[in-house]
């Protein structure tokens, strides 16, 4: 205790976060185990203890499913952890997968009173210590209260509609999720890496609270393809239906050489490494393991593409056409990346990938970019330098510029809008589409955003859904 | 799971399997594929549907070993079950949804190479069921190589056989055929050709002297087959088009063979390369980059 004590005494600056352990970047740098380490219980009550209880809290305000974060704070100060849990519980399906990948700085601890005068209380790493705490502990979220006999179809198990599923069972609904893949999870499955979220831990033990609330998970169903929405209602029985089917199409740049053998999507290089197991050398699924790398885009998704090849042995370039302060990616991705050893070219843009004579990437010719007056979207715009092109040695480009949503479902619901991004028009606060009964969320209305703000419209789409079956 | 009512090897190394999926055999056209993985740790291989029995809930597919994924799905026997057996995925032929009256003036020639004889089989049969006859031309190496002859010869109008080798019906390519039948003065108004990509390149390139408008259906690198990662992309006119969202068919004239081509040996390496062609023998088929 006289040892606890001091060393709490030494330690304790108020106004800094109990910093979080770390695997070394040069370790890591060559494995594919988790980054962050994550507090351990001692840890977690010390950095719940600089929590101030703010009356008016404005981190639930920031928060886009509105955790009763002070509340579940407080109970980790008490070292009642169970109680936290079921705290966090009652407000967000995923709890583990959440305190990894949340943008925290922006949302929750960025509207932290700690961070006026100095760093704000680290919410995200105590959500992901309540939440591994309960798996380790075999605690599960409190079930449903009985079944009402409505039935209501999901369309697509990543964040939105795990957290719809999951909120519509805990009111009494028969749900049954849709996934056109073989796992369920979505982008927590093929798109972020096992480094940043571990697949088997930590998304698969979610998915199983998830079900273990009664909701049923089919995969290999294409909805579009497989069976229509049309159906589901018409002909299967369902009441209503959430689309949360994401935003999975890739984009290219349009340049010349894009087709040329090693240029790839993200989502093909992720997809191969994280939801087909690439990555695990005892796996059949080809990866191109290239020598060196160019990562075309600077978010998060680029960040994940270039960790993953440096994982794999390659030397990696980010190529982003504005310069760091733009980066959309998190700055803890790019603090990552960068320690990690990852070389960013800004303010540099391809306008060709050269192929050798059998077809391969062999580079890509590129520009210097500068930053002139600010665009419509308030950051400001790059033009070429003249004169400026070289090339970069590169044997495989991936291609991360985003992605919009698929037109499947759109081009086979009848009466269900599009807005011209291909993105199902649905209204903020209930996911209500343009077809009677269909509610949707996520990055399938909003086009590529966080799990975060997607599992923020699944929950705004359970509330919709509700409400409209209440009412018929 | 998806259980497997059938299993049987059709010619070497080629095999025929019928499995219970209700929900593809409901709504599946012909020119539609399915992707199948055979246990935890399969790969995901897309293949296109041979046949479907809607009242049975039954989708068919033929497939020949072509790497370890393949040799791993031929050790499956009835009563066995594929872990996951995902579709319809691409779009139908475009007759399907083409108006009868105008479909039945047409006359059609099918030219099916190999293994691509499975997946012209159920167009072929849709077409007879609506009452089109079909010309069929249906190559392959030799006559043990020769798969679905006697369905085939069931459905179709003319059927016409040749073998590389000579040893079974007409001797030569396809090309050879096709050429043969328009100088005995038949005439077609389109074609549609299914097979190795370099068969389905020459056809193309016959066709067009030809002027007969072509189908061809692609098979590229694929991993999702709903267009989330871009691996299929082809090149056709210009523009780049995914072959599991936009195809897998396309018109023939205008698709970038030769990238194609490339683009298939993505994941071959020189060692890939060597090992295929050691375990592929005879059955070699195209695809290893050094053969186009």
């Amino acid at each position: 205790m006289v040892h606890k004590a001091m060393r709490t005494e030494v330690r304790m600056d108020v106004l800094k976060k109990v910093p979080v352990r770390e695997q070394d970047a040069k370790v890591r740098a060559a494995n594919f185990e988790e980054v962050c380490l994550g507090y351990n219980k001692e840890e977690a009550m010390e950095e719940a203890g600089r929590c101030i209880n703010c009356k008016n809290a404005q981190c639930i305000k920031g928060c886009p499913v509105a955790i009763n974060i002070p509340g579940f704070i407080e109970k980790v100060k008490d070292g009642d952890i169970e109680a936290a849990y079921q705290v966090i519980s009652a407000s967000s399906a995923l709890p583990a997968v959440c305190g990894r990948v949340c943008p925290q700085e922006s949302q929750c601890e960025g509207k932290c009173i700690r961070g006026i005068k100095g760093e704000p209380v680290s919410i995200g790493k105590l959500e992901r210590f309540v939440a591994d705490w309960a798996r380790e502990n075999g605690i599960k979220p409190a079930g449903a209260k009985g079944k009402n006999g409505k039935k209501v179809a999901v369309i697509g198990s990543g964040p939105a509609g795990l957290t719809c599923a999951g909120d519509l069972a805990k009111m009494g609904y028969e749900v049954t999720i849709f996934e056109a893949l073989h796992e369920a999870g979505g982008v927590l499955v093929y798109g972020i890496p096992e480094f940043r979220l571990p697949k088997e831990d930590v998304v698969a033990k979610e998915i199983e609270n998830v079900k273990a609330l009664g909701v049923k998970i089919e995969t290999n169903v294409v909805v579009g393809k497989s069976v229509t929405i049309d159906e589901l209602m018409e002909e299967e029985g369902f009441d209503a239906v959430f689309i949360g089917s994401g935003a999975g199409l890739p984009k290219f740049m349009g340049i010349p050489g894009e087709q040329a053998n090693g240029v790839f999507s993200a989502n093909e290089y992720l997809t191969r490494s994280n939801l087909m197991k690439a990555f695990d050398e005892k796996s059949t699924t080809p990866i191109m393991r290239g020598k060196k790398v160019a990562v075309v885009g600077g978010g998060n998704v680029a960040m994940d593409a270039a960790r993953t090849a440096l994982r794999l042995g390659a030397e990696v370039h980010i190529v982003y056409r504005r310069s760091e302060e733009e980066l959309p990616a998190r700055v803890e991705e790019v603090h990552h990346a960068k320690e990690e050893g990852i070389i960013f070219d800004l303010l540099t843009n391809p306008v060709e990938i050269l192929a050798d004579e059998n077809g391969w990437v062999c580079g890509m010719t590129c520009v210097k970019m500068e930053l002139g007056e600010p665009d419509e979207s308030g950051r400001r715009r790059p033009v070429v330098k003249p004169g400026s092109e070289f090339v970069i040695e590169a044997d495989t480009v991936i291609m991360s510029l985003g992605t919009s949503p698929n037109p499947l479902i759109s081009s086979t619901t009848s009466g269900l809008e599009t807005n011209k991004w291909k993105c199902i028009v649905a209204d903020e606060e209930f996911g209500k589409t343009t077809k009677e009964g269909v509610y949707a969320g996520g990055d399938a209305v909003t086009g590529a955003a966080t799990v975060i703000l997607a599992m923020g419209a699944g929950k705004a789409g359970a509330k919709g859904i509700d409400e409209y079956l209440r009412n018929r | 799971m998806y259980k497997i009512l059938e299993a049987r090897e059709l010619a070497a190394n080629i095999f025929l399997m019928e499995v219970e999926a209700g929900r593809i055999a409901k709504r599946c056209e012909p020119g539609q594929f399915i992707i199948v993985r055979t246990d935890e740790e399969g790969e995901r291989i897309p293949l296109t549907i041979c046949d479907y029995d809607r009242e049975k809930g039954t989708v068919t597919i033929v497939f020949q070993i072509v790497g370890a994924g393949t040799r791993r799905m031929a050790r499956l026997k009835a009563g066995d079950y594929f872990q996951d057996f995902v579709g319809p995925l691409g779009c139908a032929s475009e007759f399907v949804n083409e108006p009868l009256e105008g479909l039945i003036r047409k006359s059609i020639l099918f030219v099916a190479g190999g293994v691509g004889t499975a997946p012209v089989y159920p167009q072929v049969k849709w077409l007879r069921e609506k009452g089109v006859d079909a010309d069929v031309i249906i190559g392959a190496k030799t006559k043990d190589l020769l798969i679905l002859e006697k369905e085939m010869e069931e459905v179709a109008g003319n059927l016409y056989v040749t073998t590389d080798d000579g040893s079974y019906g007409r001797s030569g390519m396809v090309t050879q055929t096709i050429k043969d039948l328009v100088d005995e003065g038949k005439h077609y108004d389109v074609c549609v050709a299914i097979g190795p990509m370099i068969m389905m390149k020459f056809v193309c390139k016959m066709t067009k002297e030809l002027q007969i408008p072509t189908v061809v259906s692609l098979n590229p690198i694929m991993v999702d087959g709903t267009g989330m990662c871009g691996a299929c992309r082809v090149t056709v006119d210009g523009e780049v088009k995914f072959a599991c969202v936009d195809g897998p068919e396309f018109d023939g004239h205008k698709v970038d063979f030769d990238q194609a081509m490339k683009r298939q040996q993505m994941y071959k390496t020189a060692e890939g390369r060597a090992a295929l062609k050691e375990e592929e023998g005879d059955t070699h088929h195209g695809g290893c980059g050094n053969c186009s």
